[in-house]
This record gives structure tokens, C-alpha cells and sequence, in this order.
């Protein structure tokens, strides 16, 4: 008896909850798989999907968001095998797993540990809470640890993301985990391609509010992508450079760089 | 004369002396600059000094001396530290009067908003940070935070002294040394708070003064050896310095334009209301970035409420800014006042319907009536475009979902107000305003201990509060 | 009654603060002490008043400064029902009005015959105008309909005489009160609304004063009836009388500016308003005791 035929995995963009292929019909042949190539209108499209789903996403509680992110760390505990299969150490599957319960449980205390009722000098209900900025576009690292350490912190709060990921296997696999995790369509979208040929794109796109250049390693483009965000006035997390270690405590920095304070006043009186 | 005339009550000028001239701050002493300039009174174009301009080198010296000052400073405990910033805050109190007028000359602000509302929380201020000064490691940025180095720091001309204390108390508390540009038309202030910097024997260099306009604000933001760049301005300069300092690693902080909706709902507390609507946009002449200059009034009492507003506007007192009732002073400079023309024309020209209560202006200086532009909608260039002046455009709204969608419909997110008596619609609305800063039942109300500062092009960063700290901490 | 727009406190507070500061001076000033006097509504509602002592009060009420001729009499002399015939003999054709306090003064507190039967017995003694005061009992159970039916019972007893309602806003507690109060008092009949008796803790403020103001200028914008305004009780400095002014010049407007629609209930803030007058005509301060004690 023959040894049975392997059906493989065609690996594709992650838009609005769907898998689509690269508007464009590019792929790339990455290890023997031919991996969708995003182009700026995949990028464009992503950007659509995530600005639509990002008011749901912030406006659901913040104890349901943190369920979504421990489901989805439950979907990526059971694919163990298949990361492995991709190359990704156990190590690496566990700590990814641990990190998205870690900031699954940020979801409803962040806003705790960073607000503040302010006691100003006058008859005023005054509070400072935090809110998601937006529409965060994100050039993500090619591992999977590196890949988690920058969504989780974005979405965590009510962020949604446009991820351009040169870890095309690891990414695409990983956004299977989210789309059997209850996180709606849209809050995560993943382009697998070249950053410098799609970032910009999002660096420079008025309905993008935020850029995470944490994983970028390339300097000059990284300068390039913050000028270019500077004409909408981007929220730029700045390339980690050598210290981009996703190994360590990741501290409150990549959640809170997401995110805007407001302020709300309101009088006293009877 | 009738009682409701009220004969003139002029606040004393001689309660300030102005030198004919002078020079930049740099390293505790005054010294001249590459070249001069005349700042002048705006209520009626007299010249009020001579100021010195800062050219490359003199911002150099500046970065130079808040250099070496940065170790000492940075090295003293912040007990000390707060000992000087509580001096500063005592000076303050005690040179208010002064200051206030100062401030009212230069700008041409009203002197009881000077008096009553700038110099007050610029005392404020100070204190409030100089009590952070040995706390920084209960602040919430982790347990062992640090100053970033020198900070450059350009500040606007609507509230300069008020400016300068959001930037330099907080830097100074946190360890950070100081350059600081005030604005092209309105120097004094700042050269005033030299002189205080002085009386309270701060180190040398700890502070830095260079005046000067948009070049000698554009060295400073470019200098390598500045580590933060703090800007309170237009939105334009603001996009020109973040290109500026991408790739530089500086730390960045903006407080940019806005144009806020203030948002009046059917059940609002009227007459408060209408007071609200008039402080959001006629405080300071409307040269507030977070003025209330989109009002957007539910549709079943707008009739209603514009009569309110406009028998109101009829009393605002337009004038002599030292005059204690002047409620409405001058344009702070030719160039604004010019902006606020153009804009206005294009509101009528765009078929908007404009109205100003009669009243009588100054023949010298820069004015502009109260005005309200109805019938606005939000393809108007008065709707969309940043005023910075007593300009208010009226658009209507049927639902809540409405005013939330109007009110959002820009790209700025600095401030908004809220009208409304009902709790859980405010704190809906407020939940879904895209803004930095929300008044409810309130407008343009500021605290040293409340965050200030904006969503999307209004810039990023937050002053005031314990968040304000984190912009000067690594 | 629920239907009227709120009153934000901080709000309206903050306003009335706002008018506080503004500056009047020299000429502004003259002309508003001399209204400010033209306005009050010259009080004494003690247990121990006298003929001899009311009677004193309405001949300070005719010429408040003896010294100056140019000193203008006060608006009206405010006493007890009692004490209205006495008064009622030296004001007799001076065009000084006599205001007597009625209706169970203050508790308001008795049945409404009796009420009616003090108001009929003040007018016919003299006085042409009514100090009547709300049950605030009633007000504040939410029968605003027994209060409604008083104040026009009360009216109608006056006959000729000018009624002012007394709200006793110290005791309704909020300012959206005072507003609905203030309605229900000009739907009423009211000719004037009043803030105090001057007999519970808190009395006259310029805020409550404020919000009545707005609510008369409402008023006469919804119906075209002009109702006056009196706060009374607190009032005691020339400085407090010029805010209450300023606030009515840019609350109702310049309409209200007279005694004929807004009085001052008090005693004590009289020798004030002569001794600033005094110092305003000779340029030096004045002292008490060249001022009578009446």
C-alpha cells in the first residue's frame, strides 16, 4: 500500500476574518509553499476591515475581550504540533501561550493600573481612563513569540491591527488560532509580503492612527516609515533595535504606547 | 453716564516695568542674540520692547549650558529639586499682579482672565509638580525612572506663561534641564520668568531662554543634543517637527489645533449651557486649542437656545484688555487677525449667515467682534478649519448618533463639551467622543493635576497630572 | 412644573461669580448707589417693633440722608400688618410705597382663611404692596397645586396691592426648586417673586437671584407679563448691592433696572449705600455716626 498523499496548506492572507489571496495574484515561495505576497491594495482592504471592526472591538467589554484572548491562547496550546511541524520550539509555543494569557488578563485591569481620578481644585468629577487609539498598523517580527508580543499588547485594549509579517508559515497558522477564537473578523489581519514595499503604504494612510516599528531592523526605512507617519501625526512605537528581546517582561510600554488618555469633567452639584 | 455703561476701570500699568530691551536667558545670565526684534501691544500697536533673536549659535550656547547644567540638576535629589520649583510657584504668587498685566499687554488677553485664570494655574502649576519631584518612582513608570537630558521646548502665543509652566515644571521636576522658545509675539512673559529663575537661585543653565520666531524654533527642534522635543502650536508645524525629529530617537511630545464640537442636547441646563458655549469660545478671544468652535445644537431647541446666545453675546464687553470688564480683548497679531478674516469670508462666501451683537472697536490695534456663523454644515471651511478666534459656527443635529458622528467628523480629537442633563447619556456620548478631553455640564476648564491633550491630529502626549510626567521619565 | 430646563449649580454659581467681578467705578458707581437706594425696600419685621420705632423707619424710608437733599428716598418701608397703620400716617403721599408682610409671615403655616384674612386687613390699613410667603411645605411634598391655588386666593385679596411672593429659597434646597418655584408663583399671578423672609440661615444669594432673574426675563419672553424681582435678607454692603445690579443689567437687562421691577429687602444695607454715597461726593471715607440708626 502506498503511503498516503499529504494535503498541504495554501497559505493566504488573513483579512476581515477571511483567507483571502493577495489581490495582486503574487505569492512568494517561502520553504516550498508558495505564501501569498500583499500588495498596498491588500493593504488598503486590510485597513477597511480593521477600521470597521474597531468600534465593536472597543466598545465590548473589557472582560470579554480578555476571554477572546484566553480562547485564543487555548487554540494555541492545541496546535503545539503543527508549529512544531513549522519549525517553532515548544519553548516558543509555550511562552507565546503564556503571553496571551498573560495579556488576556490585562484587559480588564489596565485601565485601573493607568487612570486616574484626578483631585482637582474646584467642584468636578474629574477622571483620566484610557482608551485604544485606533487602527494600529504593525510590522511584526518573523517569530511566532515576536508575532504575539506585538498583537496581543495592540488588540488587548480595543486596538485592531493591520500585521505585515515576514514570518509567512508561523503568521498565517497563528491567525487560524485567532479565527477559531471568537476575536471578530477584523480586529487582526495579517499581510505576509515585504514591509518595505506595504508599509509605507500604511505609514502613510490617514486611517491608520498608529505604527509599531518595535520589530523593524532596518534603520533607515524605519526613520523613512516615522516621517511618513508624521503626516497624519502617528503614534510611532520606535524600532527596539538590538534590545528587541520578546523573552523579558514586556512591561506596560506596548499597551499604554497604544493608547490615548481622556480626560472627562463633569460639576458637583445638587 | 447710565449705571450699565460702566465707566472705565482700568487695571494699573505701572504695576510692570518694561525695559526697553532685552536679551536671550542662557546660563543664568541675559546676554544678545544674533539680531533684535519688536514685540509690540496688540490692543494698539505700540511697541512694548525690544527683544533679542536667537540665531543658531545662541540656540547652541542654550543646548550648551542646559547640558552641563543636566548632571547637577538631574543629580540632586528631588527634595531639592522641589524646593526650587516651590520657590518659583511663591514668586509666581507673589509677582502676580505684575505678570498678570505683563501678560495682558503682550498678548492682549483681558486682564481678569490674565489675573483670574493664567496666572493662578500657572502658580499652580509649579506647585502642583514641584510635590512630584521626590515621588517620581510612585508615579507609576516603573521603580526607578529617569530624566531624558535637555528638553527644547516651543510654546504658542495664546496663553504664554501658562505654556511655559505646562512645559518647564514637569521637566524641571523630573530632573530634565530646559531650553525654551516662547512665541515670536508674545516674549515677555517668559524673559519675566528669567528674572523669577533668578530670584529663586536656580542653577544656572537648569532654564534657558532664547526668543526668537519659526527659525529659531526649527534649530532648537533639530539639535542633536536635545532629548525631547515639547511643542504646543498649529498642527502644520507640528507634522513639520515630527518629520524632523523621525529617525533621531528624541522622545516627542505636541499639543496641536483642534475643533471641538460642543454638543448641546434638548435637555440641557439652558442658561448654563449658553454660558458654557460662550466661555468655549469667546475665552481669550477664541485663541484656545481646545475651544468649543463647533457648536452642535440638537435641532428642537435650536431656535431657542440661539436666542439665548446672541442676548448674551450682547452683553460681552469688547475692549481695552487691562480694563477689568473687558470680557473680549484684542487679536494677538496682524497675521492672526488677517487668518481670522479670511476664514470667516470664506464662511460667508460658502452661503453660511453671519452675526455679531453691535459692538464698538478700538480703532488701533487688532480686533475682531464675537461673532456666530448659522447655517453651517460640515462641508463649510468654517466647519473643518481651525479659527483660533471668537468665531463660533453652528450645525444642528436630530439624534444622539448624530452629534457623535458630527462631532467625530474631523481630523483633529483634541477636546468636546456635553450638554446634557441626563447621566447615562452623557457617559455614552462621552465614551464615544474621539477627544482628549471631555467637559460635561462645563467648558474649557483646566487643573494642574488633570491630563491635557489630544486624539489623532491634535498631537500626542498628555501635560498635566501624574500622566504628564511620563513625556520627561525614561 | 418638571418640564422646565435644570439649573446646574456648579454653573450658576460660577456665573454669579463671574458678574461679581466686575469692576464699577466713579461715575457707574454714583449712579448705581443711587439706584441701588431708590430699590430697597426699607425692613423691620421684629417681634418687638413699635409704633414709635416704625415710624422712625418710614421717615429715614423719606430722606435717608438729611445732610443731602440729593440723597433719594428708598422704595417702600416693609412691615408687619400691625405696624401699617402707623407707617401708613408719615409715607401718606410721598410715592414711597408701604410693603406689609402677610400670610402667616414666615412659616406661611395657617390656614388659608387666615392668610387671607391678614392680607385683607393689611391693604385696608394701607399698605399697597403684599409680602406673601409659598408653602413651602406644600412645595416640596409636590402639591404644587395647593401652592398655586394660594398664591391666587392671596392675589385676589390684595385687590389693588402689588403681591410679591416670597419662595424662602433657603429652604427648597436646589436651584432647579427655585426655578420651578419661581414659575409657579408668576403662573400664579405674582407681581414680584421673593427670594427670603430673612428669617431661616440662609437667605438672599446672588445665584438664586440669578436663576429668578432668568426665570422672569423667560417669562415675560414666553408671555409678555414683566415680573419683578426681590432678593431680600444678606444684603448688607454697597459692594453686595452693585453685584445684585450688575447681575440684573446682564441677566433681565436694562428693563429691570428700577424700582419698579427689582427692590432690595433689607435695613442694614442702607447706611451702607449713604456712607459710600458721602465718600463718593466728598472724596473722604464716612463714619457710622453721621448716619441715623433708624
Amino acid at each position: 500500500m502506498s503511503e498516503r498523499l499529504k494535503v498541504r496548506k495554501t497559505y493566504k492572507l488573513y483579512i476581515g476574518g477571511k483567507f483571502p489571496r493577495s489581490e495582486s495574484g503574487r505569492t512568494d515561495l517561502v520553504d516550498g509553499d508558495n505564501v501569498a505576497r500583499a500588495s498596498r491594495k491588500d493593504a488598503r482592504d486590510a485597513v477597511v476591515a480593521a477600521r470597521k471592526a474597531q468600534p465593536g472591538w472597543a466598545g465590548a467589554t473589557a472582560y470579554n475581550r480578555g476571554q477572546i484572548l484566553y480562547r485564543a491562547a487555548e487554540m494555541l496550546e492545541a496546535r503545539r504540533a503543527e508549529f512544531k511541524h513549522l519549525g517553532v520550539s515548544g519553548e516558543e509555543v509555550s511562552a507565546s501561550t503564556d503571553r496571551l494569557v498573560w495579556y488576556a488578563g490585562w484587559a480588564d485591569k489596565l485601565a485601573q493600573v493607568t487612570g486616574n481620578a484626578n483631585p482637582v481644585a474646584g467642584p468636578f468629577f474629574n477622571l483620566s481612563a484610557p482608551e485604544p487609539t485606533g487602527v494600529v498598523g504593525v510590522i511584526a517580527p518573523p517569530s511566532l513569540l515576536g508575532l504575539v508580543s506585538v498583537v496581543a499588547p495592540a488588540i488587548v485594549t480595543g486596538n485592531t491591527v493591520v500585521v505585515i509579517s515576514t514570518g509567512p508559515q508561523v503568521a498565517i497558522t497563528l491567525a487560524e488560532t485567532w479565527a477559531t477564537s471568537d476575536l471578530p473578523g477584523g480586529v487582526v489581519n495579517i499581510l505576509t509580503g515585504d514591509p518595505a514595499e506595504v508599509a509605507p503604504w500604511l505609514a502613510s494612510h490617514d486611517d491608520v492612527n498608529a505604527l509599531d516599528l518595535t520589530a523593524v531592523a532596518d534603520a533607515a526605512l524605519a526613520a523613512d516609515l516615522e516621517r511618513e507617519a508624521a503626516g497624519t501625526l502617528k503614534r510611532v512605537l520606535r524600532p527596539a533595535g538590538a534590545e528587541a528581546d520578546f523573552t523579558t517582561d514586556p512591561g506596560l510600554r506596548p499597551m499604554t504606547a497604544l493608547l490615548e488618555t481622556k480626560t472627562v469633567w463633569h460639576p458637583k452639584g445638587f | 453716564m447710565s449705571f450699565l455703561d460702566y465707566a472705565p476701570a482700568p487695571e494699573s500699568r505701572s504695576v510692570v516695568t518694561i525695559e526697553s530691551s532685552y536679551g536671550l536667558f542662557i546660563d543664568g545670565e541675559f546676554g544678545p542674540g544674533k539680531a533684535t526684534f519688536k514685540t509690540i501691544n496688540p490692543a494698539d500697536e505700540q511697541t512694548l520692547a525690544e527683544v533679542a533673536l536667537a540665531g543658531s549659535e545662541d540656540v547652541d550656547r542654550a543646548v550648551a549650558a542646559a547640558r552641563r547644567a543636566f548632571p547637577a540638576w538631574s543629580g540632586l535629589p528631588g527634595a531639592e529639586r522641589a524646593k526650587y520649583l516651590f520657590r518659583i510657584a511663591r514668586i509666581i504668587q507673589e509677582r502676580s499682579r505684575e505678570l498678570a498685566v505683563l501678560e495682558s499687554l503682550d498678548n492682549g488677553k483681558p486682564i481678569k482672565e490674565s489675573r483670574d485664570v493664567d496666572l493662578p494655574l500657572v502658580a499652580a502649576h509649579f506647585f502642583y509638580y514641584a510635590g512630584w519631584a521626590d515621588k517620581l518612582e510612585y508615579a507609576g513608570f516603573g521603580p526607578a525612572p529617569r530624566p531624558l537630558g535637555v528638553a527644547g521646548q516651543v510654546i504658542p502665543w495664546n496663553f504664554p506663561l501658562l505654556m511655559l509652566a505646562w512645559k518647564i515644571a514637569p521637566a524641571l521636576a523630573t530632573g530634565n534641564t530646559v531650553v525654551l522658545k516662547p512665541a515670536e509675539t508674545t516674549p515677555l512673559s517668559a524673559l519675566f520668568f528669567a528674572d523669577v529663575c533668578r530670584q529663586a537661585e536656580l542653577p544656572a543653565g537648569v532654564v534657558n531662554i532664547v526668543t526668537g520666531a519659526g527659525d529659531t524654533g526649527r534649530y532648537l527642534v533639530e539639535h542633536p543634543d536635545v532629548n525631547k522635543v515639547a511643542f504646543t502650536g498649529s498642527t502644520d508645524v507640528g507634522r513639520q517637527i515630527a518629520r524632523a525629529v523621525a529617525g533621531t530617537g528624541k522622545r516627542l511630545t505636541l499639543e496641536l489645533g483642534g475643533k471641538a464640537a460642543n454638543i448641546v442636547f434638548d435637555d440641557a441646563a439652558i442658561d448654563q449651557a449658553v454660558e458654557g458655549i460662550v466661555n468655549g469660545i469667546f475665552f481669550n478671544q477664541g485663541h484656545v486649542c481646545c475651544a468649543g468652535s463647533r457648536l452642535l445644537v440638537q435641532e428642537s431647541i435650536a431656535e431657542e437656545l440661539l436666542d439665548s446666545l446672541k442676548r448674551r453675546m450682547a452683553t460681552l464687553r469688547v475692549g481695552d484688555p487691562l480694563d477689568k470688564n473687558t470680557d473680549v480683548g484684542a487679536i494677538n497679531s496682524a497675521a492672526q487677525l488677517a487668518r481670522i478674516t479670511e476664514l470667516t469670508e470664506a464662511g460667508d462666501a460658502e452661503g453660511a449667515e453671519r452675526w455679531s451683537p453691535p459692538c464698538e472697536l478700538p480703532g488701533q490695534g487688532f480686533w475682531f467682534a464675537p461673532t456666530i456663523f448659522t447655517g453651517v454644515t460640515q462641508a463649510h471651511r468654517i466647519a473643518r478649519e481651525e479659527i483660533f478666534g471668537p468665531v463660533l459656527s453652528v450645525l444642528t443635529f436630530r439624534t444622539p448618533a448624530e452629534a457623535i458622528e458630527k462631532a467625530n467628523n474631523t481630523p483633529y480629537g483634541l477636546s468636546a463639551g456635553i450638554w446634557s442633563e441626563k447621566g447615562s447619556r452623557i457617559l455614552a456620548v462621552a465614551d464615544k467622543l474621539r477627544a482628549g478631553v471631555v467637559w460635561a455640564n462645563t467648558f474649557n476648564k483646566f487643573d494642574p493635576t488633570s491630563p491635557f491633550g489630544g486624539f489623532k491630529e491634535s498631537g500626542y502626549g498628555r501635560e498635566g497630572g501624574r500622566h504628564g510626567l511620563e513625556a520627561y521619565l525614561v | 412644573m418638571h418640564g422646565l430646563p435644570g439649573v446646574d449649580k456648579v454653573g450658576v454659581e460660577a456665573r454669579a461669580a463671574a458678574l461679581s467681578t466686575r469692576s464699577i467705578k466713579t461715575t457707574s458707581k454714583a449712579a448705581a448707589i443711587d439706584l441701588a437706594i431708590r430699590m430697597v425696600d426699607l425692613t423691620t419685621l421684629e417681634g418687638a417693633d413699635t409704633t414709635g420705632k416704625v415710624r422712625a423707619l418710614a421717615a429715614k424710608a423719606l430722606r435717608p440722608d438729611p445732610a443731602d437733599p440729593s440723597c433719594p428716598p428708598v422704595a417702600a418701608v416693609c412691615v408687619y400688618p400691625a405696624m401699617v397703620p402707623a407707617v401708613a400716617e408719615v409715607l401718606r403721599g410721598s410715592g414711597v410705597h408701604l410693603a406689609s408682610v402677610a400670610t402667616a409671615f414666615p412659616s406661611g403655616q395657617a390656614p388659608l382663611e387666615v392668610k387671607l384674612a391678614d392680607t385683607r386687613d393689611a391693604v385696608a390699613a394701607g399698605a399697597d404692596e403684599i409680602d406673601m410667603v409659598i408653602s413651602r411645605g406644600a412645595f416640596l411634598s409636590g402639591d404644587y397645586r395647593h401652592v398655586y391655588d394660594e398664591i391666587v386666593a392671596v392675589k385676589e385679596a390684595c385687590g389693588p396691592a402689588h403681591l410679591k411672593v416670597i419662595l424662602e429659597t433657603g429652604e427648597l434646597g436646589t436651584y432647579d426648586n427655585v426655578r420651578r418655584a419661581s414659575w409657579l408663583a408668576m403662573w400664579a399671578g405674582a407681581d414680584f417673586i421673593k427670594t427670603s423672609t430673612g428669617k431661616v440661615p440662609v437667605a438672599a444669594t446672588l445665584p438664586v437671584t440669578l436663576v429668578m432673574l432668568e426665570a422672569v426675563r423667560d417669562f415675560r419672553a414666553q408671555t409678555g407679563r414683566q415680573v419683578g424681582v426681590k432678593p431680600a435678607g444678606g444684603i448688607r454692603t454697597t459692594k453686595d448691592a452693585i453685584k445684585y445690579l450688575v447681575t440684573v443689567a446682564e441677566t433681565a437687562g436694562d428693563d429691570w433696572l428700577s424700582p419698579d421691577w427689582f427692590r432690595f429687602g433689607a435695613s442694614s444695607l442702607l447706611n451702607d449705600l449713604l456712607m459710600q454715597r458721602t465718600k463718593l461726593t466728598t472724596g473722604h471715607y464716612a463714619g457710622p455716626d453721621y448716619f441715623t440708626l433708624d
